[in-house]
């Protein structure tokens, strides 16, 4: 059942390659494919019972390549989950955002679906090799995106940029793997396999090489201070979607990859660097928020509050690395950092497709070219003014749910996680300038003449809203879910 | 010690077939040329059948005593039925890539005649495991080879055969010195007797005695210091020509490079010495090619690069199997040489079905008119790079698990950031060829089009059975 949710887009994502459909069959079937992937995933959370021990749910494993002890092996529970179920929804929200796409719609239909299984699969992905796989090629993927479907003048450059910069990570990750492979006795890629063997526990100096090989291939992606530079130019120059994507999704696997892979394989080395981590959190969360205060393009100021948001992730996983403190506080801490994920990637995804909205009208994502929009486009200006502050964490959406449980997590393991709380008020303060020079005043600039959004555009945007709306009213479902797999990795990463 | 012919079927299926080949072309009239090509083709296939027939059962983790050898000289063992069914696979890729640009011309059944005999030379490379008959291996492998490269008749392959030329004479040279110093320090020209003879030498008249024959063998592989003929040679001699120079000849040298490594004493110290020439020849060979407009000649350089990944297991030969741990690094060579040789023919056929195209800048609009062959470029040139799931990156794996595991760490570093470089002129060539332009329009070379389609699937076949690839090489 998993495999068929992770390679349904693929299947698709191939047919639509090869049969030359007209573009209109084309972006049905793409908007089609991502319901029907949706509906399946819906399906395997109500089916879903937390695994007693901490094991998997609709595990599976084939045989792949057995010399190396490496194996198509998938499964699930409460940490990816959410994840997967957050994938679906983003790309199904993004279909029906490309049903207006005229540019070479049947290519772009067939790369996202591709890219679909990629980030599936990476999440279900129990096998250091198969996510490896799934990882490096979300990279080719996301860098077609960038570079065919760009839409800033810069978007070759900045696509080689991204592609370049995360697959320097990607090999940082292989290296680490190998680490890991060859320090596991006997030899494995197999990621509970290595969890249960927790190899290099009594080497801590090869084991902290091997972690911050892994910290550097995950801190690229996520990204962290000072591992962020790829991120503001990919998006700006990328599509509405290719964004949304990029940021709802792709940025996940970094911070996935901390709580599925380095936590659990390397707790020695983990506690160790927990201060380190920690500490890049902080700095990430803190100048994240100041440098989105300093632009002024919409875009790119979105971009550098996700550095922010992952910033809180950091910190809250960075947290649970410090064995002395409270398991409590250390659970609820973990719990925050998979909910953060998952609300960033709701609130973010809106965001970006809004920004999209604004650059189609417009063609500019410059605050001061726009003022007044709530007069000429009330409905942007509704939506644009609900999703900043679901955004900035305001009670009653999921970003208030996630950076509470993370900072209260996080505070009752150090009180140096205070630190990085300006960052919230940085992020309100930063929120409010923008809906203040986009949307209240008259309209001048390009605002005049603003043509509001449309059914196709409205209809994902509010999607993402009402499920950020439904986590930060009724957030017990989803917590139910992550806390049992967070007592375990707590209790794993204490070891 | 065996003495049955029989069990060299596959090698006297090779010279028989370019006898054959030979023959026929003189007997047949211009047009009816392609007689000699079918009768290459049974020759192969005949080869094929025979090696797969004859296929060693059971693990061989590394170069072991226990293989089985013919006349005291041949040794039957995985590596070499690897190496066989690899070249007997890249010939047919070669000549299947090159039916439009052989096809028809005054020198084609001699072409065939030539591709066979230097396919039959690396096997011999590969397979012998005595320095004399190492020698007569080079030979047999570098003479068809500097026909091969001068055969277009331009002046650039005129050029490029005659470097190549002087270049593998003065290897040649260096290989028999080699050979006749390690033959007077050890007693001996037999490589499982050399182990014990070169323990007790002085390690000078070592040092010497193999340089000299790696020197020759670094000619075949095309590994820095002796590569400058790769990407001249690559450039100046017809498509086929070059899809065979990068690929065939590399696989026989490698493995001969292999199993000289293994039996070196520890005297001095060989896998870091080996590690060395592979972090010079993937840097050297990644650098030249960043600045590459030419299509093909970018394709040399990337050869040269990837011998230096091919290296790595070479150097760590002998530490592996002194310890006897992780995934081998003879199973990783031939993991490697196995999704190289695949993968570097894809990116050839890619070149021979658009014969006037040179330059990167004439790939624009390729996608678009002929998005076939846009897609073998782009899984042949991202498996170059190593990204899963492709053929070189179950190599990669392989080999820096391999490399690491026999203690060159550092190495694999290096690797990893030379695969970074890569990235940028595989990178180059592929925005090329999905920029918005238009395609001359040549005629379609339907073979070469499916010998790049056949690649694809090959590349896209060994990266996702790489279980079975893997069991294959005994890993």
């Amino acid at each position: 059942m998993l495999s068929l949710i992770i390679f349904l887009p693929l299947a698709v994502a191939a047919l639509l390659a090869v049969v030359p459909v007209p573009d209109r069959v084309a972006r049905w079937a793409w908007a089609g494919a991502t319901a029907a992937d949706l509906a399946l995933v819906v399906w395997l959370c109500a089916a879903y019972e937390s695994p007693a021990g901490g094991g998997l749910a609709f595990e599976q494993r084939v045989r792949w390549i057995p010399t190396v002890d490496s194996s198509y092996h998938v499964g699930v529970d409460g940490l990816s989950l959410p994840l997967l179920a957050l994938t679906a929804v983003v790309f199904a929200a993004c279909a029906v955002y490309g049903l207006r796409e005229q540019q070479r719609p049947r290519a772009l239909a067939a790369l996202f679906l591709a890219l679909q299984t990629t980030c599936l699969g990476l999440f279900a992905a129990q096998d250091l090799i198969l996510f490896f796989v799934f990882f490096d090629l979300s990279i080719v993927g996301m860098y077609a995106a960038i570079g065919g479907w760009g839409t800033g003048r810069n978007a070759g450059r900045s696509a080689l940029q991204f592609f370049l910069y995360t697959f320097l990570g990607s090999l940082a990750l292989l290296l680490g793997f190998i680490g890991l492979f060859l320090a596991a006795d006997p030899h494995t890629f197999d990621i509970p396999t290595l969890i249960a063997a927790a190899p290099l526990a009594d080497a801590p100096v090869a084991g902290g090489f091997v972690l911050a090989a892994l910290l550097v291939g995950l801190a690229i992606k996520t990204p962290t201070v000072p591992f962020h530079t790829w991120l503001p130019p990919a998006h700006t120059d990328a599509s509405a979607i290719g964004s949304a994507v990029l940021a709802a999704v792709l940025l996940k696997m970094g911070t996935y990859g901390f709580v599925r892979i380095a936590m659990p394989v390397l707790p020695g080395a983990w506690q160790a660097a927990a201060w380190v981590v920690i500490a890049v959190g902080v700095v990430s969360a803190l100048y994240g928020a100041l440098v989105a205060l300093a632009q002024t393009d919409v875009k790119r100021m979105i971009a550098y509050t996700s550095i922010n948001h992952m910033g809180y992730v950091v910190l809250a996983v960075g947290a649970a690395g410090l064995a002395g403190s409270g398991t409590a506080a250390r659970e609820l801490a973990v719990t925050g950092a998979v909910t953060q994920m998952v609300s960033h990637g709701l609130t973010t995804g809106a965001l970006f497709l809004l920004a999209g909205v604004l650059h189609d009208r417009t063609g500019s994502y410059a605050m001061r070219d726009h003022g007044g929009l709530a007069r000429t486009g009330p409905v942007f200006a509704g939506l644009f003014g609900v999703a900043a502050f679901a955004s900035l964490g305001i009670p009653a959406f999921s970003g208030f749910v996630a950076e509470f449980q993370v900072f209260a997590g996080s505070a009752g393991a150090t009180a140096w996680a205070a630190v990085a709380l300006p960052g919230i008020l940085i992020t309100a303060a930063l929120f409010l300038r923008a809906v203040q020079l986009m949307l209240v005043g008259p309209p001048g600039g390009r605002s005049i003449g603003f043509a509001d959004v449309r059914a196709v555009e409205a209809v994902p945007v509010v999607t993402l809203l009402v499920l950020s709306l439904a986590i930060g009213v009724a957030p017990w479902p989803l917590l139910d879910l992550i806390a049992p797999a967070a007592e375990t990795l707590v209790g794993l990463v204490s070891r | 010690m065996q003495q049955d012919p029989l069990a060299l079927l596959p090698e006297l299926f090779l010279l028989g077939g370019a006898v054959a080949t030979l023959l026929a072309g003189s007997f047949l009239p211009q047009q009816r040329q392609w007689v000699a090509r079918l009768v290459a083709v049974a020759a192969l296939l005949g080869a094929g059948i025979a090696t797969a027939l004859t296929f060693p059962g059971g693990r061989s983790r590394d170069f072991g005593p226990p293989a089985e050898t013919v006349f005291g000289a041949f040794v039957l063992d995985t590596p070499t039925s690897v190496t066989r069914l690899v070249v007997v696979a890249s010939l047919l890729l070669v000549i299947g890539l090159g039916v439009a640009e052989l096809g028809g011309q005054v020198r084609e059944s001699e072409t065939y005649a030539l591709l066979l005999l230097g396919g039959l030379g690396a096997v011999v490379l590969a397979a012998t495991d005595d320095l004399l008959v190492l020698a007569v291996g080079f030979l047999l492998s570098s003479i068809p080879l500097y026909a091969l490269v001068g055969m277009s008749r331009t002046a650039g392959a005129a050029e490029a055969a005659l470097k190549t030329y002087l270049l593998g004479a003065l290897a040649g040279i260096c290989l028999l010195l080699g050979v006749t110093v390690l033959y007077g320090v050890a007693g001996t020209t037999a490589l499982p007797g050399m182990r014990a003879g070169l323990a007790g030498a002085p390690a000078a008249a070592v040092a010497v005695g193999t340089l000299g024959v790696l020197a020759g063998l670094l000619f075949k592989a095309g590994g820095v210091p002796l590569h400058f003929w790769v990407p001249d040679a690559t450039q100046g001699a017809g498509t086929a020509a070059a899809a065979f120079l990068t690929t065939v000849p590399k696989v026989g040298a490698l493995v001969a490079v292999a199993r000289l490594v293994d039996v070196l004493p520890g005297t001095l110290p060989w896998p870091l010495l080996v590690g060395l020439l592979a972090a010079a020849t993937m840097t050297l060979g990644n650098l030249a090619a960043l600045a590459q407009t030419d299509a093909r000649r970018l394709l040399g350089w990337s050869t040269v690069s990837q011998v230096g990944y091919l290296l790595m297991p070479v150097a760590v030969v002998g530490a592996v199997s002194d310890t006897g741990t992780g995934a081998g690094a003879v199973p990783a060579l031939l993991t490697y040489l196995v999704g190289y040789a695949v993968t570097n023919l894809t990116a050839f056929a890619v070149l021979a079905a658009r014969p006037d195209a040179r330059a990167l800048g004439d790939f624009r609009g390729l996608a678009r008119r002929h998005p076939a062959l846009a897609t073998a470029l782009v899984v042949g040139l991202l498996s170059l790079v190593g990204t899963p799931p492709t053929a070189v990156f179950i190599g990669k794996l392989t080999v820096f698990t391999a490399a690491w595991d026999g203690g060159l760490a550092w190495l694999v570093v290096v690797a990893a950031v030379n695969t970074l470089v890569s990235l940028f002129y595989y990178l180059r060539w592929l925005v090329e060829a999905f920029r918005p332009g238009e395609q001359p329009g040549a005629p379609s070379a339907p073979w070469a089009t499916g010998a790049a389609v056949a690649g694809t699937v090959g590349v896209l076949a060994v990266g996702l059975g790489a279980g079975a690839v893997t069991a294959l090489v005994g890993g």
